[in-house]
């Protein structure tokens, strides 16, 4: 504590500290709390969703302002709340998880998250636009999205800033982890979490890019005469599909195989037992990199592919449930014999992996080609990837944040709301998406704002589930601000089975740790 | 309103026990509740729906035993019961078993998969062809055999989505003009569509497929049993999206004959009457109808617009300016934009009409009339 005073000493107070810091604990926590802002503005737009879903009718906005939000609703979630969240993760935790004073290139990284506000700002903005925001989904297909007003232009812009930022924060994450490993710390001793965020980098580096040069050829098709895909220019509107799908299946990934990792911190801790098959998770994990770049069609089988590229992306895609499957058989096995305890973030990480299968199980059928034709496009899709990004990621997220909040703030949270936070949001989560396999089954097509009356029942538990969902986050809230202004004091190592180099250093971790590089064995 | 929460709470949970109830007979009665497929009525459709409940017992089966084990450590292996920690971390044969068992599961998976991809993907041989373009928000059916062509649109009125009239049956899911199909004739679909992405899709028949422009896409149905089958536009197009339903009759071959003649008929009768000169009374009135039909999505009720997406109707430059001009991007649309051209979509009389009303309507009082003949000359 004393060393940790001294040190907040050095540092300039007030805006300044965080506007030009280069230490990656500011870094970090400035990266949180921006993800943590936009999980509420994009939290606010579902409630919106889910309110004009309610019931059959228009009730509370108008089609069009309905599909800014759905749009709107998704970009601000993956790229302003679960890949900031990530990689303010990865700022916080890789350093000290591998013994490292700060990341490699502080300053870079101080302009990576500087990015952000301006871009989230963009955003939000183009909805005030005339014509209002970016209504095309999230896929932004042309031709829809080279209609509409500027809002697509905005929205164009904030993804390439984001982009920018990510892909920036990637070379920092590379280069930080290949060299600034403490002595001793061979690639094959890195906690799970390191290994998972390296590899997730390299996959930035490689999709983000891709995107940036598909919204860029929609810019230009927009406003500067090309006709990349327009078809009456002799462009092809199925060529964007591919190239955003090279991007975005990969992002699929970008967005899980951190969560991954954090699943592999949490549950040795807390099953007391080192994690099971450790080489087996690194190679699984690089495996699904890997596959990620092969399998991207699977989201355009009705876009009428010759018969050879539908059955090459339905085998390969159902290969990944593969080392998907060795990743959740590991985490089984390591809890299996082991001496459990159930505080908040184990429990986040059990329910994490759970629901996360039910996504995956339930990608697997969208993988087989010709059940997909009736699953396309429907609300079975939309309950799917929100089991694979919410219970994947978003749980991960927050089983992190109970898991180090001890190690950042060095006080204990509040175990009792901690759980009730965990049982609301898990409960909460299951009746908002479970119905909506039920929807899409039974035909209700998604991005639509009203409905044919036999979808009225599953909206409205749907909707039910939706409102508890997004209010119990002002709880986290509640709770994360409890923590860092008081509670038990956490030790250092806050967990009993707790492993790994962040645990050696003091609670709340000082200024600057591992200014002198730890011995490893 | 108490009263009908207390009902609509009833029929959720009955809806919700039933549904369980049923889950361990997949197939059989899911489809009553809405808790699986549609009744399928083609052979396709039935094909998938028995893959759909196969991997979907597979993938409840593989959740269920992995699971287990995962609970059963919960239960049995937590410090509160002072169980010890074990020490092992690795083990090569279980790493190898539990990826080769996937493996095999998937391939068991993907063989019925293959088969039934390949059937649907046989459009050789048709009876019968049905062109399909989709627009914005309505669809274009064209039978080149019968030699008509037709544009089906919601029906369900304005009063009733903004929630001032009771919602009928089919609420969102009708139609004017139906596409009418013979039972029992293999029918090879062709899809494009006109400005953007679309995607025809009707449940109970198992098809789904892109409407792209510039792209011609194929699939194919063969309808067991005559009825009307419902289905929506499945892939996001704007605005109305939510608004462009598809509804399949299926009839016997000789209904369909006699309704081809009828559908022929109406056509021919319709451009005769386009053919004739109009008075001010009928042109304001049947372009109040086409408007109402074929401008309100974009332009609105009162010709407003949507500033910055949709431009206005009332005052604008061209409802304002000269005829030509105003006819030019009716007829032809505006690239780019939502605007179509039209003139594949109406006749010489429905067009002159809504120009006539829009120029004189809406807020507008220009004054001139434009008669069929002049819309003739331009195209």
């Amino acid at each position: 504590m004393a060393t940790a005073a001294a040190h907040h000493e050095e540092h300039p107070g007030g805006l300044t500290r965080w506007l030009f810091t280069t230490n990656h604990k500011d870094i970090g926590t400035l990266y949180l709390w921006f993800a943590f802002i936009m999980f509420f503005v994009g939290g606010a737009m579902a409630m919106v969703i889910r309110a004009e879903l309610f019931q059959p009718g228009m009730q509370m906005v108008e089609p069009h302002f309905f599909n800014q939000m759905t749009t709107v609703h998704a970009l601000v979630m993956i790229f302003g709340g679960v890949m900031p969240a990530f990689v303010g993760l990865a700022n916080w935790q890789i350093p000290m998880m591998i013994g490292a004073p700060d990341m490699a290139l502080p300053r870079m990284n101080n302009w990576s998250f500087w990015l952000l506000p301006p871009a989230a700002t963009l955003l939000i903005m183009s909805l005030f636009m005339p014509g209002g925001g970016p209504a095309a989904g999230w896929t932004i297909y042309p031709p829809l999205s080279t209609q509409g007003g500027m809002g697509m232009d905005f929205a164009i812009l904030t993804i390439h800033m984001l982009g920018f930022s990510s892909i920036l924060g990637s070379m920092n994450i590379i280069a930080t982890i290949l060299n600034m490993r403490a002595p001793g710390m061979t690639l094959m001793k890195m906690p799970l979490f390191v290994w998972t965020w390296l590899i997730t980098a390299f996959l930035l580096l490689a999709a983000i890019p891709v995107l940036a040069g598909a919204v860029t050829m929609l810019l230009t098709d927009r406003h500067f005469g090309t006709s990349f895909f327009d078809a009456a220019g002799g462009g092809d509107p199925v060529m964007f599909q591919h190239v955003f799908w090279f991007f975005g299946h990969p992002e699929v990934y970008i967005l899980v195989l951190p969560a991954f990792g954090v699943f592999s911190q949490i549950i040795p801790t807390f099953a007391r037992k080192p994690l099971f098959g450790y080489s087996s998770m690194v190679f699984a994990t690089a495996t699904i990199a890997f596959l990620s770049f092969i399998v991207w069609a699977h989201h355009m089988y009705t876009v009428g592919m010759p018969m050879a590229g539908e059955l090459f992306f339905m085998y390969s895609t159902m290969l990944i449930a593969v080392p998907t499957g060795v990743k959740v058989f590991n985490w089984i096995a390591t809890m299996w014999r082991g001496s459990m305890t159930f505080e908040t973030p184990m429990l986040y990480a059990i329910a994490g992996v759970f629901l996360f299968t039910i996504g995956g199980l339930s990608g697997l059928m969208l993988a087989i080609t010709p059940a997909d034709f009736q699953y396309h496009d429907t609300y079975f899709v939309v309950a799917h990837f929100h089991y694979v990004i919410f219970a994947g990621s978003v749980l991960a997220l927050m089983g992190a944040a109970y898991f180090w909040l001890p190690k950042w703030t060095g006080h204990m949270y509040n175990e009792r709301l901690g759980k009730l936070h965990f049982w609301l949001t898990t409960i909460s989560f299951n009746v908002t998406f479970f119905p909506q396999h039920f929807l899409g089954l039974a035909g209700m097509p998604r991005r639509i704002p009203d409905y044919a009356l036999q979808f009225t029942e599953f909206n409205q538990i749907s909707s039910i589930g939706a409102f508890v969902l997004g209010l119990s986050q002002l709880l986290f809230l509640y709770i994360v601000v409890q923590t860092i202004k008081g509670g038990k004091q956490a030790t250092d190592r806050v967990w009993e089975g707790a492993e790994g180099l962040e645990w050696t250093v003091p609670s709340p971790a000082p200024y600057h740790t591992f200014a002198t590089a730890p011995q490893v064995k | 309103m108490l009263k009908s929460c207390v009902i609509n709470l009833k029929h959720i949970l009955y809806r919700l026990f039933s549904g369980m109830g049923m889950s361990l007979v997949p197939g059989l009665a899911f489809a009553e509740y809405g808790l699986n497929f549609q009744r399928p009525v083609t052979a396709i459709a039935h094909e998938l729906l028995w893959l759909h409940n196969a991997i979907l017992i597979i993938c409840v089966a593989i959740l269920v035993i992995v699971f287990s084990f995962m609970f059963y450590a919960i239960i049995m292996h937590r410090k509160g019961r002072g169980h010890q920690a074990a020490k092992f971390h690795d083990n090569t044969t279980l790493e190898i078993v539990w990826t080769v068992i996937p493996f095999v599961i998937l391939v068991v998976m993907a063989v019925p998969s293959t088969a039934t991809l390949l059937k649907m993907d046989d459009t050789s041989n048709p009876d019968m062809t049905v062109q399909i373009v989709g627009y914005q928000w309505k669809w274009k059916y064209e039978y080149p055999e019968q030699d008509l062509s037709f544009f089906s649109a919601l029906t369900t009125p304005r009063e009733q989505i903004e929630n001032q009239a009771d919602k009928g049956e089919n609420y969102l899911l009708e139609v004017d003009n139906p596409m009418v199909l013979p039972v029992g004739k293999k029918i090879r679909f062709v899809l494009t569509a006109n400005d953007v992405l679309h995607a025809w899709w009707v449940p109970q028949l198992g098809v789904k497929k892109d409407a792209i422009p510039g792209y011609i896409n194929e699939m194919w149905t063969q309808i067991d049993e005559p009825g009307t089958y419902r289905g929506q536009c499945a892939e996001l197009c704007g605005k109305d999206h939510g608004f462009m339903p598809i509804v399949v009759e299926a009839v016997s071959e000789e209904e369909f004959a006699k309704w081809a003649s009828v559908q022929k008929a109406k056509m021919v009768a319709a451009e005769t009457r386009a053919a004739k000169t109009w008075s001010r009374d009928e042109l304001m009135e049947r372009g109040e109808q086409i408007y109402k039909q074929a401008c309100v999505a974009c332009h609105g009720a009162t010709g407003a617009g949507i500033p910055g997406v949709f431009p206005a109707i009332t005052g604008s430059k061209i409802s304002t300016g000269p005829v030509a001009a105003h006819l030019d991007i009716v007829l032809n649309g505006k690239a780019g934009t939502a605007m179509q051209a039209f003139k594949g979509q109406l006749n010489d009389a429905d067009l002159a009409a809504v120009v006539t009303y829009e120029r004189n309507a809406l807020g507008n009082k220009k004054g001139d009339l434009v008669q069929p003949a002049e819309v003739k000359a331009l195209r």
